[in-house]
């Protein structure tokens, strides 16, 4: 399967409250909180994606709260996937557990806000098309791996369970 | 083999395996999970929606409304109202609404429900608090929880250890918030991104344990899985003495100074003596960092007969009821309230902007709490250092960041 999207930069240590403050943790609804996604720091940033676009960040992307609200949030603004140089662990384990798709590569530095990205989930693949590159992710750790196969950690729990 | 403290811990929860290395995935058996009244909502959502009708043991799990409470709207009344239901559908009697609640973090080790060697997971990334006292824990998000209350187990990959060595001698009014800050400050927000934290020494060894559980509370604010310092007494529970440690940092803290963190970060850190020009208009003594008694205790000292400047705000929250009942047997409320601050019943409130205290366009709050991260206390535009109760009581006098020295 392949995503495509525009890239959205962020720089690095963006945290949770950024991604959604804590005033708006009295819902779980990821229509509502994907509308205040990233409002702190980037307020028009809601308005501006489209369907499929994608967030690009620095080093220790989600560090801070535990608010599993932080990627429902992203995926609910309509954000598709998540490329970053590296990611803070409980966010990491939360967008696994709820299949928001997520890479690390040290070269989303190279990546622009605007640029058109392709990113091949299986294979790991970003295609920067604006820029005709391709860059490699980490693949994720076998475990890990069962887990994004499964569709996330409460379909793997029912297989394990089963 | 040689293992550390934390790998003992998770190879005797983790029946299946005879031995664990670090990078290791377990699945890891647990003694306790809890959320709150943020966190909880989503995970039981998640536990219905995979159709599950039971616990696995009524008795590990705890819910604690401590974010909103008492309810500050009525959607986050509805939120809270949702733990009660559920503890009463499955029959969790450790569920604490405002009256016999407390910060999670504060009141957890204080009705003994965690215990050392015990490996303990929750819905909000300050549960590595727990590592104070030769607990494994670690904070992940509701749909690992979720998980955990149908399975009674998680996954995990066994982290690496940095072992932290502490010598010398801490100076007077500097605490385990100071050494923690200092570390982070070394460190930054990622240092020790995945790992285990461990702390020890022999200025660790001399440490009461409030300061311990401040310390291991702010593991996550530099990135890491856990924070531990290993139990005192008879226990046998410590690290081998060949232990592999991914890293060994030592610091003489001799001569060091109360910290403080600056604006934005926690790892943005200066001894208190160069941020004296800084003005504040709003200072909070409390949360699940610095809001037990030897906090409250410490901040009494400074504040005892004098007053608190005009010109700010003072909020002082006890993060347990049971906290609250002892400050008042000290005396340490009546000092509270004549020196003109307020006190509050427990809340997580003023911290992560919830509410007790949010603040303004352009204000400037000195807190004991753990996260400075822009907008965390309220506005976009408004600004947060973090400090000890000490230096929080000092500054709430000078209206401005000052040393306790200078009281």
């Amino acid at each position: 399967m392949i995503l495509k999207g525009r890239a959205h930069k962020f720089g690095n240590d963006i945290n949770t409250d950024d991604i959604i403050a804590a005033k708006y943790l009295v819902t779980t609804d990821p229509a509502e909180l994907g509308a205040k996604c990233m409002e702190t720091i980037a307020p028009d940033f809601a308005a501006k994606v489209k369907k499929g676009d994608i967030i690009v960040a620095g080093n220790n992307f989600g560090c801070g709260s535990s608010r599993e609200h932080a990627p429902v949030s992203i995926k609910g603004a309509g954000i598709s996937c998540v490329i970053a140089k590296s990611f803070a662990r409980i966010f990491y384990r939360n967008s696994i557990n709820i299949g928001l798709p997520i890479f690390e590569t040290n070269q989303a530095d190279d990546i622009k806000t605007g640029d058109e990205l392709e990113v091949d989930l299986v294979q790991g693949e970003i295609k920067n098309i604006t820029q005709n590159k391709i860059y490699k992710s980490e693949a994720f750790a076998g475990f890990m791996q069962e887990i994004v196969n499964a569709g996330g950690l409460m379909k793997w729990i029912r297989r394990k369970r089963v | 083999m040689n293992y550390t403290i934390t790998e003992k811990i998770l190879m005797s929860h983790t029946p299946e395996k005879k031995e664990i290395h670090p990078g290791e995935f377990i699945w890891a058996k647990i003694d306790l999970a809890l959320a709150n009244d943020i966190t909880a909502p989503l995970a039981i959502e998640e536990f219905k929606k995979a159709g599950a009708k039971k616990v696995f043991d009524k008795n590990k799990i705890a819910l604690v409304a401590d974010h909103f409470t008492p309810a500050k709207d009525s959607r986050s009344a509805n939120q809270a109202k949702m733990l009660f239901d559920f503890a009463k559908e499955h029959s969790i009697k450790n569920c604490f609404d405002v009256g016999r609640m407390g910060v999670e973090h504060a009141l957890l080790p204080e009705l003994g429900l965690v215990a050392p060697g015990d490996l303990v997971v929750g819905a909000d990334s300050h549960t590595c608090t727990y590592g104070a006292l030769g607990v494994f824990s670690t904070g992940m998000g509701s749909t690992d929880i979720a998980a955990s209350w149908i399975t009674g187990r998680v996954w995990l990959r066994a982290p690496q250890t940095i072992k932290f060595v502490y010598k010398g001698k801490l100076t007077k009014w500097a605490s385990g918030k100071d050494l923690i800050l200092h570390t982070i400050g070394d460190i930054g927000v990622d240092g020790a991104l995945y790992k285990a934290m461990e702390f020890t020494g022999p200025v660790i060894d001399k440490l009461d344990m409030d300061s311990r559980l401040a310390m291991c509370n702010m593991a996550i604010e530099a990135g890491g899985k856990s924070g531990i310092i290993a139990p005192d007494g008879i226990s046998k529970l410590k690290s081998d003495k060949n232990a592999e440690y991914s890293e060994i940092k030592e610091y003489d803290i001799s001569k060091m100074e109360p910290q403080v963190a600056c604006p934005h970060l926690p790892s943005n850190v200066k001894p208190v003596s160069q941020l004296k020009n800084i003005k504040v208009d709003q200072v909070i003594i409390g949360s699940c960092t610095n809001g037990r008694i030897s906090d409250l205790r410490v901040a009494a000292k400074v504040l005892k007969g004098k007053k608190v400047t005009s010109s700010a705000r003072t909020v002082i929250i006890p993060a347990t009821q049971n906290i609250m009942k002892q400050a008042i047997k000290e005396g340490l409320v009546d000092i509270f309230v004549k020196s003109g601050c307020a006190v509050s019943t427990p809340s997580c409130g003023p911290c992560l902007g919830g509410h007790c205290g949010i603040l303004a366009d352009g204000e400037t709050a000195i807190a004991t709490t753990n996260r400075n991260f822009l907008g965390r206390m309220g506005s976009p535009k408004s600004f947060v250092y973090l400090s000890n109760p000490a230096v929080a009581a000092a500054s709430a006098i000078k209206g401005r960041i000052a040393h306790p020295e200078e009281i």
